[in-house]
């Protein structure tokens, strides 16, 4: 199956080449009962499909992130479903204003999340303090306290821009090399 | 059973009578009470301040039985310092007070959680914000800041940005405190404020720029050029 230049972010359509690799997968069935397919693909088509975010709103942004799970925007077709528990969940948004009181609780929650685990940072306050950046009570971006995989901009982010940024993080998933050599 | 005093003040018509009648009420003389946009203020001092609410408070005196808001101001330059803001409301009159109190930077105000139970929280975030000490209020912990935090964060001589700022340490792992560092120092862009604003920006590059004529220090700088 080498030959055949397998993509998985590009679909194939259906005509000659589809059938061309649905004959193969088919033969390599009929003559040796399994086929061969890379495990690093496997893992992160399954942990892109079922990226589970942790509720963490802090702010309005919380209210952009609802909508995005709200059924205009529906989440719940790329497989996100927003969890309660940080032991269910495999990707944390920070949605809102990051505090110097809330960022022990932060941690926590992070370091109770099973690996694999990502972070996304939403809205300004979150990505570098935004409008509180010079304030006394408030982190100047919560990559000071937890790792950030992806960074949405915006004051709030509007639901598209948030389902733009998971979808980039299922991008960065799939780029991953799970098995190391 | 009504009494007259309740009566009368709920046939107050105009201000000038609530005027006399708050003043009858509180014993104060129409003088300290101050009608601004039809809302009226009184002055008063600390010492009066519990007989005062409790009057208010009682039916006699209006019922004014919700205390809608305590706050504080600081004012850095008098002396005395704060002035503690009571807000309250009267739904039998339809009607607002406010009471505002003078205080001391070092000076204890009487807690007045035993009439009014929710000023227990509003004392406490003055207590947070400012730092003016409330007697007897048997809770008084801040409310608002975080754990362990320094200083009054609304007093004016408070820095902005405060003096710490939290890192999540790799090595220790937790969330450590350390002073404030900034990257960039805050920077005013009022380009609107007649002191900070554009004028001033152009004094600093040519002073004939200037429109204003009438100020001091622009024509001694003028005369600097010359």
């Amino acid at each position: 199956m080498d030959d055949l230049s397998l993509s998985p972010h590009k679909p194939i359509p259906p005509g000659k080449d589809q059938d061309a690799i649905l004959n193969a997968v088919a033969d390599e069935i009929t003559n040796r009962g399994f086929v061969v397919a890379q495990a690093d693909k496997l893992f992160n088509w399954a942990r892109s499909g079922s990226l589970w975010p942790m509720t963490f709103g802090l702010a309005c942004c919380a209210v952009e992130m609802i909508h995005s799970a709200a059924s205009r925007y529906d989440t719940d077709r790329y497989g996100m479903l927003f969890r309660p528990s940080p032991r269910q969940s495999d990707v944390m948004i920070v949605a809102g204003t990051l505090t110097n009181k809330m960022a022990p609780a932060l941690r926590k929650v992070y370091d109770q999340m099973a690996e694999p685990r990502w972070v996304l940072s939403m809205g300004s306050c979150a990505n570098g303090g935004g409008y509180y950046h010079y304030s006394y009570a408030v982190v100047r971006g919560c990559d000071r306290i937890v790792p950030v995989d992806v960074y949405v901009p915006g004051c709030p982010p509007t639901a598209e821009a948030l389902i733009y940024g998971l979808l980039q993080l299922q991008k960065k998933i799939r780029r991953t090399a799970t098995i190391a050599r | 059973m009504p009494s007259s005093s309740k009566l009368s003040l709920k046939q107050a018509a105009t201000f000038d009578e609530w005027k006399q009648h708050f003043a009858v009420a509180l014993r104060k003389s129409p003088e300290d009470i101050s009608i601004f946009r039809g809302e009226i203020s009184v002055q008063i001092e600390l010492e009066q301040l519990l007989s005062v609410l409790t009057r208010l408070k009682d039916e006699t005196g209006g019922g004014f039985t919700q205390l809608s808001d305590i706050t504080a101001v600081d004012y850095p330059t008098r002396t005395p310092r704060f002035d503690l803001i009571y807000q309250l409301l009267s739904v039998t009159l339809n009607q607002r007070i406010r009471l505002i109190v003078p205080i001391a930077e070092n000076a204890v105000a009487p807690s007045v959680t035993s009439l009014f139970g929710c000023a227990n929280w509003a004392e406490r975030e003055i207590w947070d914000m400012f730092g003016i000490f409330f007697n007897d209020h048997g809770d008084l912990r801040r409310l608002l800041t975080d754990y362990g935090f320094e200083g009054h964060p609304l007093r004016k001589d408070f820095p902005l940005t405060g003096t710490v700022e939290v890192r999540y340490d790799d090595s220790e792992r937790r969330v450590v405190y350390e002073p404030v560092q900034l990257t960039q120092e805050y920077r005013d862009f009022d380009y609107e404020s007649p002191w900070e604003g554009a004028q001033t920006s152009m004094r600093q590059i040519d002073p004939t720029m200037i429109t204003d004529v009438n100020s001091d220090d622009q024509l001694t700088d003028e005369g600097k050029n010359d």
